[in-house]
């Protein structure tokens, strides 16, 4: 009902894949799930935190485990959208744990949301959780979160040494000023004597006159020399 | 010895007492939610403790190699304050997640119109979820409070071997165990039921559909009291299988019916955190 058309950040549809894992049992309860959840919306209270056991929690593919893309499946049968939806999704959120919260966030690229969905990505942004951070930016966040909070988010994960490979819109959504912040993480590293997170480089890269033209950095020459290296 | 405590409130204890219980052979709990001791005013604070029994609690038990499943429930005092009534609407979502292995504690604090349709209807939550229920017995009034849980747990149409009633003593143990029902034991320091008096029950009733627990809280109570009963037993002639049979394949038995106790070792690990959250200090 509520899935958006593919683009190329969209996360894989998760059904297929399912399938041809789960076994037959889970694969109908599944299937009855979605069912009653595209009746009643009410029943997603009771179906969504009971996926775990029933369907298994091994990883899918690069994007999914079983169990948060069985969970996509009863969030996208809602028959809601906009703000009915929106709410529905959030109360899950708020009632869910860690494995359900990361469940909500992967899918929120396939539900038609528009805004509405974005403090769910910011209260994870708020807290120390990696697993979550790094749902929480995925195609959502590079598509809806605004420029400030999106290098925010991108300069948390190089503090929680999240991969960047891991965050969805990089190479569209970096710029200029998310730049600066990153060399000037990268100089703050050098003075304290410690390395340079490799994957904060081909930012920096991008936009080379960050380094030198406004910040007068005793270690200026030494990053300069780690970007030349690398590249 | 391994023990299973089956009714004890961990949020209230140190990381010292899951170090004491877990040198007495204490290796899993389950923690029922309940009240505070001082009122909660709003649904909102049952919803940060129930996210608690689920999710900071058994990291921290996993900690001490201490396995944690919880029940959740509106408890019977809170279901007088109309504030706290639209839980009952919320606990769909909590009864069906993994750990939570019955619905409780419910029952009668002060035997009110209130609790009566508060006990009526999580009884039903428990049939709809296929949950046993854990069913505290009130401390005035006992035997009648007892009496009458019993009649309401019949009408509700649940099996009987589903419900355990808890902090028995020597008056109401009969008529429980006679329904079919489970008889739970809170053993606690001075007050109502000491570990010898619960020999004396276990030798006069034996020890099929019987679990001692400690109910240690906020309250004065000892989370050492399941070791300490197991100990008096053995003093008392029972052998180590009747010991076994009572502190840990009951509990087993009667939470089992959950479908839902996935008993494995838990194994400490420094590194772990909750929500990037953990125990250690002067760390993350
Ligand atoms: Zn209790």
């Amino acid at each position: 009902m509520a899935v958006t058309t593919a683009s190329p950040s969209a996360p894989p549809d998760p059904h297929p894949a399912l399938i041809s894992v789960l076994d037959d049992t889970a694969r109908t309860w599944l299937d009855e799930s979605a069912a009653k959840v595209a009746a009643d919306p009410a029943a997603v209270r009771r179906l969504f935190p009971a996926v775990r056991r029933r369907c298994g929690h091994a990883r899918l593919d690069a994007y999914w485990t079983v169990d948060e893309a069985a969970r996509a499946v009863l969030l996208t049968a809602l028959p809601l959208r906009g703000q009915a939806l929106a709410d529905d999704v959030t109360r899950l959120h708020r009632h869910g744990d860690p494995a359900e919260q990361r469940a909500v966030l992967r899918t929120l690229p396939l539900l038609d949301l528009g805004d509405l969905a974005l403090p769910l990505v910011r209260e994870t942004l708020r807290g120390n959780d990696t697993t979550l951070i790094e749902a929480a930016l995925g195609p959502y966040a590079a598509a809806h979160l605004p420029d400030a909070e999106y290098r925010q988010a991108v300069l948390k994960c190089v503090f929680c040494e999240i991969p960047l490979d891991r965050v969805t819109g990089l190479d569209t959504r970096a710029d200029r000023e998310l730049a600066r912040m990153l060399a000037d993480f990268a100089h703050e590293r050098l003075a304290a004597g410690r390395d340079v997170p490799q994957d904060i480089l081909p930012v920096v890269r991008a936009f080379p006159d960050v380094i030198g033209a406004e910040l007068k950095h005793a270690l200026t020459d030494r990053l300069t020399d780690i970007l030349k290296e690398e590249s | 010895m391994r023990i299973f405590d089956p009714h004890i409130h961990m949020t209230s204890r140190t990381t010292d007492d899951y170090e004491a219980m877990y040198a007495a052979g204490v290796r899993a709990v389950v923690e029922p939610a309940f009240w505070l001791g001082q009122p909660r005013t709003s649904p909102e604070s049952f919803y940060d403790y129930f996210d608690g029994l689920l999710g900071w609690e058994p990291y921290r038990a996993a900690q001490f190699g201490i396995q944690h499943f919880c029940t959740i429930a509106l408890n019977p005092k809170e279901a007088n304050d109309p504030r706290c009534l639209p839980v009952l609407d919320e606990l769909d979502r909590y009864l069906a997640k993994d750990r939570v292995v019955a619905v409780g504690e419910i029952g009668y604090d002060s035997m009110t119109p209130e609790e009566d349709e508060a006990l009526a209807r999580q009884l039903q939550l428990a049939i709809e979820h296929e949950l046993p229920a854990l069913v505290h017995t009130p401390h005035r009034d006992k035997a009648a409070g007892t009496r009458r849980t019993l009649d309401v747990v019949r009408e509700s149409g649940i099996a009987p071997e589903l419900v355990v009633l808890d902090h028995l003593n020597e008056l109401t143990v009969g008529m429980v165990l006679d329904s079919g029902c489970w008889a739970g034991f809170s053993i606690y320091p001075k007050t109502k039921m000491s570990e010898d008096r619960m020999v004396e029950i276990l030798k006069e009733h034996g020890t099929e559909r019987v679990l001692v627990n400690s109910a240690a809280d906020w309250g004065r109570s000892d989370p050492l009291k399941t070791r300490k009963t197991a100990d008096a037993m053995l003093a008392a002639g029972f052998g180590d299988d009747a010991v076994d049979e009572v502190l840990w394949r009951n509990p087993v038995a009667f939470y089992g019916q959950s479908g839902r106790l996935e008993l494995e070792e838990p194994k400490p690990d420094e590194e772990a955190t909750f929500r990037g959250n953990s125990i250690r200090r002067g760390g993350a």
